[in-house]
């Protein structure tokens, strides 16, 4: 719905912007389509949801052995069936690097306009972006950052330090008269780093309203290992007032420990957004208030993003006439009141 | 000698190799036919799957960079695949390549490596993968062969217990190559084909002799099929067992180099269920899970019909759930066909 409204605001920018634009489209690899451009390219940029140029994507991700890794698979499947003019093609998930390199390979041989790429390792999957982008394919970098810039034209990215902000101050606004309540924490895969970059951005949110994180526990990512990290969180810290827990997926089986113990002296915040929570987080009967979001529609963006970057048009809303080189993602508390907004796109885990 | 006598695959698989069967040996007709019916399945197989590609997407499945492109996946997997069938033939299984692969990829790619190797000169980075492959090959079979532990579990602690090492090694981290002579060299090519398919032809050239043309080879099949009677007729079989691990973590090793040029990296997740691939390539290229009977060229087809599969699935933008569907049965499909072939060539 917003970007509907967004391509009508933008209907009047992107009007002056088409000498611009006509300019700065010399870079693309398709030099026919430029010759002919500034028309379609006029009234593509202020709405740019109606079919265009016809665009072959392809797509690869990790494994689905997550929640949210199958939530991105999924969303990026629905978002390429909103367009006429998207063909998605999407190779097996896997974990294992050279598989997915041999992916990209073939969407290479396959002369895709663009890829989209959530790599299982962003270092290793490089050298085959960069052949991508050599052989003059858009290549839209999701979530895991490869490690040179010429990898990718455009990289989205989730805001791991933002979800530990996120979360140390909705906690901080719900405790702020009691000075010295205990605060847990259950972090995801503890040598990951974006699970330090969560855990930093909690402490220092935590920090600004002078509270500390007084037990911290981790986890892996999975149902099995929240629930143990914490039935142990809960033996070790006799009183709680509130627990951050970094993952929704490891947070069933946090739920669940929490439940055996009997115990609601607490409240819960979540991490990435997934129905489940978002369910009960509306109930209101459970520990669980919030969860703080990780966009599991990354890959969905990639898509519009890689669609607009071959048919050479504007990001709607922004000034700018080029699609930004990296897009970061806000990550928002959602609460009982806010809710109903965030529901739309929260995973099934 | 009874051991040549008793050993008949390597005739058997030898004369796979010529293709034509010299109608010469009388006595041997049903095995050699039996061979080749063998192979033959596996070559319908690859066959069919080719024909599924050209039809449904000739334009891109036919053509030299797709080949490569299929190759190059083919090669770090067939690497191993060529150790595990030794290891198999004779009599046991290695469940810990995976970890191999990955835990010589760190060691390979560690500072102080990487320092020797830009200091001086990258083979230094090839010798740690392929010391670190074989190193732990010699634990696997030490263990196996003179602590008399099941292969299942000694292969299976290393499982484990590499892929560990590998992350303390590397604190989980990805850790990036800066060398860039090694990376320029394994990632280049060699008239028109990338290094890294050589590397895979040589192995598994070198393999096949080894199996079908050396006395190694007649003991590994005599060792596998029945390691008492290959006790009897004078075979170090403990001796031998230590020398088949070491050569599947030797394997290993070199998959690892490969991975390494492929991805400019060494990573604790590198390599993950490499196991269960190679296990499946072996056992459907015809050699026997039981040990005792093995083939060289049948791994090299069962890896290029995985890898052709895959590429097929992704080239015709199937959806994800039916590939594994679609994996397993033919897995089985293969497997029938050869059997089929293999009884209807023995019956004639």
């Amino acid at each position: 719905m917003s970007a509907r409204t967004r391509t009508f605001a933008t209907a009047a920018i992107a009007g002056l912007g088409v000498l611009a634009l006509a300019a700065c489209t010399s870079n693309t690899p398709k030099a026919e389509e430029s010759d002919n451009a500034p028309a379609p390219q006029a009234v593509a940029a202020g709405k740019n949801d109606e079919p265009g140029q016809k665009v072959r994507i392809g797509f690869s991700a990790p494994a689905a052995d997550h929640g949210w890794m199958g939530a991105i698979t999924k969303a990026t499947q629905a978002e390429a069936k909103k367009y006429s003019d998207v063909e998605l093609i999407v190779a097996e998930g896997t974990n294992d690097v050279n598989l997915q390199i041999s992916q990209v390979e073939t969407f290479i041989n396959q002369k895709v306009d663009a890829i989209v790429l959530l790599p299982f390792d962003g270092a290793a999957l490089t050298p085959v972006a960069t052949k991508a982008m050599e052989a003059g394919i858009t290549v839209v970098n999701v979530d895991r950052e490869f490690d040179s810039p010429f990898a990718a034209r455009t990289t989205i990215l989730g805001d791991n330090h933002g979800m530990g902000v996120s979360a140390g101050t909705y906690i901080c606004q719900q405790l702020k008269d009691k000075k010295d309540a205990v605060v847990a924490e259950i972090a995801g895969i503890d040598s990951l780093p974006l699970t330090q970059d969560r855990s930093k951005g909690f402490k220092e949110a935590l920090a600004d309203c002078g509270l500390k994180v007084s037990n911290r526990v981790a986890a892996e990512f999975t149902v099995e290992s929240g629930e143990k990290a914490a039935a142990n969180l809960l033996q070790a810290a006799p009183k709680i007032d509130a627990i951050w827990n970094h993952d929704d997926d490891q947070g069933v089986g946090v739920m669940a420990a929490i439940k055996n113990s009997g115990r609601k002296e607490f409240f819960v915040v979540g991490g990435a957004g997934s129905a489940n929570v978002m369910r009960d987080i509306k109930s209101g009967n459970s520990l669980l208030k919030a969860t703080v979001i990780y966009p599991s529609t990354q890959g969905a963006d990639g898509v519009r993003l890689a669609r607009l970057l071959v048919q050479k048009k504007a990001l709607g809303d922004l000034v700018e006439v080029e699609v930004p080189r990296t897009v970061q993602l806000y990550a928002p508390v959602v609460t009982k009141d806010n809710v109903d907004q965030y529901m739309p796109t929260a995973f099934e885990s | 000698m009874t051991v040549e006598d008793g050993a008949r695959p390597p005739e058997q698989t030898a004369s796979t190799q010529a293709t034509v069967t010299p109608p010469a040996a009388q006595r041997s007709t049903g095995l050699m036919h039996s061979g080749v019916g063998r192979n033959l399945g596996l070559v319908v197989a690859l066959v069919l799957l080719c024909i599924v590609g050209v039809i449904t997407a000739g334009h891109t499945f036919a053509t030299g960079a797709n080949v490569l492109t299929i190759l190059r996946l083919a090669a770090v997997i067939g690497v191993v695949s060529i150790g595990m069938t030794f290891v198999i033939t004779g009599g046991g299984i290695d469940l810990s390549v995976g970890a191999m692969v990955a835990l010589a990829s760190v060691w390979a790619t560690t500072l102080a490596t990487q320092q020797l190797a830009s200091d001086l000169h990258w083979i230094f980075m090839v010798t740690t993968a392929l010391v670190v492959g074989a190193a732990c090959g010699l634990v696997n079979g030490l263990l196996i062969a003179y602590g008399k532990v099941v292969p299942f579990i000694a292969t299976l602690a290393m499982l484990a217990a590499a892929r560990g090492l590998a992350e303390i090694i590397s604190d989980r981290k990805t850790q990036i190559i800066t060398v860039n002579s090694f990376v320029d060299f394994f990632g280049g090519s060699l008239l028109g084909v990338p290094v890294l398919v050589w590397i895979f032809l040589l192995v598994a050239a070198a393999g096949w002799v080894l199996l079908n043309r050396t006395t190694f080879g007649r003991r590994t099949f005599a060792v596998g099929g029945n390691s008492e009677a290959a006790r009897l007729a004078g075979i170090k079989v403990q001796r031998h067992t230590v020398a088949l691990y070491v050569l599947a973590g030797l394997c290993c090793g070199i998959a690892a180099v490969m991975l390494m040029a492929r991805t400019t990296t060494g990573s604790s997740t590198h390599g993950q269920l490499y196991e269960l691939d190679a296990i499946a390539a072996v056992v459907i290229g015809g050699t026997l899970l039981s040990g005792g009977r093995g083939t060289i060229v049948g791994t090299v087809f069962g890896v290029l019909i995985f890898t052709t599969l895959n590429n097929v699935f992704t080239l015709n933008n199937l959806s994800i759930s039916a590939q594994s569907v679609a994996k397993g049965a033919i897995i089985v499909i293969a497997v029938l066909l050869q059997q089929r072939l293999a009884a209807r060539a023995t019956s004639q």
